[in-house]
């Protein structure tokens, strides 16, 4: 009995986290999709409902009403996994970000590390989805961003290293506090750009968007999927950019801290802050988009390996030095 | 307690079950996919016992990187339409010996460090200090790495530096005839290094030499 009570406590708070991060990845999506009108002069999706707004759903019921082919050479129980296993990991991650000091779902010691773990698993959906397929554009597509995910993943590992330096711990809400005095955005200005560039390639979006680059690989590693199976894919890749975007703001722009704190500022309480930031950099996501050209795959390699992996690791000796001359080294 | 137990049992379950199939499986790729089954429940098993920092960053290093290379690997050799054979051929009976050889010689070491470590604790250095000093995993392990251990912990780094070195050095080849882009010569390229304004007099025309 104990433990069924428990059980169901857990149950609602998981339902009270995942049905809202789902309602705001369908918002997002029209967001996206308007942000991209509006740069290139268009109207974007204005038709359904109040200013579009339930244009996702609708296309979702679309998906819903679709059959699913499932090609007959594939390897069929590896091709259904895939897009649950992107659309899960997509949402598991959201336990542990805090939206205030103690509206976390569960407050763990290890936390940016989980994080870092969930979102360095993300790539297998993309790997399984290619492969199962059987075919080769999606398999090209699944090559293409296993290799730009991983080589992406080392920059951010070593970002988040400079960001563990300042606060001392792997918690996400010991990070938060430590950001009352100072956003790391501003002493680790150069580390947030690049951290915001290494979640476009992460994400596969747009400047980087070559594992489902159209005029090659017709759609890369989602070609052969139809149906409710590609609706998973599409909204577990915009979970993940919203996921990318609460890590961000998480270790760069104080989660949910108020960013200042004097009157008005604190009577908004601290989930409201930590949206805003969210969408303020999910804007930039939408922006990028729309403004950026796509890279080439060698540029892609080289900007990964060449430039970002020697710019933080240089910067995390930087930061040490530094911490290390000042006496400012968090030891506790 | 209840609960723990069950959890324990599950994880260990599927993590036994996928190791056999990791070898039992016909497909290659089915067998790395079972491998990784196998990372992903050691990992739960680690931060079942409180060690949650090796567990993440078992998921981290063994899934997230090694196990995306393996695959790599495994698909580009197209293992997967082979059928493997191997297994009813003639010449695997005569790796079965060695095999055995080497399963029970894990096997007795196994034995021999969880026995020891059962019934004569003092015999292993394991530092009370730090489970006293009640600090987070984390920092209990950095404590550890970073004084008592840092000379293995260095040499660790380097083999592994000089084992990557290596691999690139045996791969690189200078190929003749291929042609690559200069990032730098692409980006400093001027509008006056491609095109030139003449005026063209009538009927005379312009020669363009190259």
């Amino acid at each position: 009995m104990e433990y069924l009570s428990i059980f169901f406590d857990q149950v609602y708070k998981i339902l009270f986290l995942l049905v809202p991060v789902l309602v705001s990845v369908a918002m997002v999506v029209w967001l996206d999709r308007r942000v991209w009108a509006f740069v290139q002069k268009r109207q974007g999706p204005n038709v359904v409902g109040p200013f579009g707004l339930l244009q996702t759903i609708a296309d979702a019921l679309k998906y819903l009403f679709k059959e699913i082919i499932i090609p007959s050479s594939s390897n069929k129980v590896i091709f259904i996994l895939a897009p649950i296993v992107t659309m899960t990991l997509a949402l598991i991650a959201w336990a542990v970000i805090p939206f205030s000091a103690t509206q976390v779902l569960s407050d763990i010691n290890v936390g940016i590390l989980y994080l870092f773990a969930v979102s360095s698993l993300g790539v297998y959906g993309i790997i399984m989805g290619g492969w199962a397929s059987n075919s080769k554009y999606p398999f090209l597509g699944a090559i293409r961003s296993a290799a730009q995910m991983v080589s992406y993943e080392v920059s951010i590992g070593v970002i988040i290293i400079n960001v563990l330096l300042c606060v001392g711990s792997l918690n996400l809400n010991d990070i938060v506090l430590a950001q009352q005095d100072v956003w790391f955005v501003i002493p680790l200005f150069p580390m947030f750009v690049i951290f915001f560039i290494s979640a476009l390639a992460e994400t596969n979006r747009p400047p980087f968007d070559l594992p489902e680059a159209e005029a090659e690989l017709v759609a890369g590693y989602q070609t052969e999927y139809s149906g409710m199976m590609y609706a998973m894919f599409w909204l577990g890749e915009y979970a993940n950019i919203l996921l990318m975007c609460a890590i961000g703001s998480v270790l760069f722009l104080g989660g949910w801290l108020s960013p200042l704190e004097i009157y008005p500022f604190t009577l908004v309480p601290g989930p409201v802050w930590l949206i805003l930031k969210i969408l303020l950099l999910f804007l930039l996501f939408a922006l990028v988009k729309a403004i950026v050209p796509r890279y080439r795959y060698d540029q892609l390699m080289r900007l990964g390996w060449k430039v970002f992996l020697p710019i933080s690791l240089i910067w995390v000796v930087l930061t040490a030095s530094y911490l290390f001359y000042f006496n400012l080294l968090p030891v506790n | 307690m209840i609960a723990h137990s069950i959890f324990f049992y599950t994880f260990s379950i599927i993590a036994i079950v996928s190791a056999i199939m990791v070898t039992a499986s016909k497909n290659t790729v089915h067998s790395v996919f079972f491998l990784i089954l196998d990372f992903i429940s050691i990992s739960c098993l680690f931060i079942m016992i409180g060690a949650e920092f090796l567990g993440m960053i078992m998921l981290i290093v063994y899934v997230g990187a090694v196990a995306v290379l393996f695959l790599f690997v495994v698909m580009m050799l197209n293992v997967a339409q082979q059928k493997n054979q191997w297994f009813a051929s003639e010449d695997s009976s005569k790796h079965i010996p060695v095999g055995l050889i080497i399963s029970t010689l894990i096997f007795v070491e196994l034995i021999i460090v969880v026995g020891g470590w059962k019934y004569k604790p003092d015999l292993f250095d394991i530092n009370n200090s730090i489970e006293t000093a009640k600090v987070s995993n984390t920092h209990a392990l950095g404590q550890v790495l970073y004084t008592d251990y840092i000379h293995v912990f260095q040499i660790s780094g380097m083999i592994l530096l000089v084992a990557m070195i290596g691999a690139i050095v045996l791969t690189f080849r200078k190929r003749a005839g291929v042609k690559t882009q200069s990032y730098i010569k692409q980006i400093s390229r001027e509008r006056s290094d491609g095109v030139s304004i003449l005026n063209v007099e009538s009927n005379k025309g312009v020669k363009i030499d190259d």
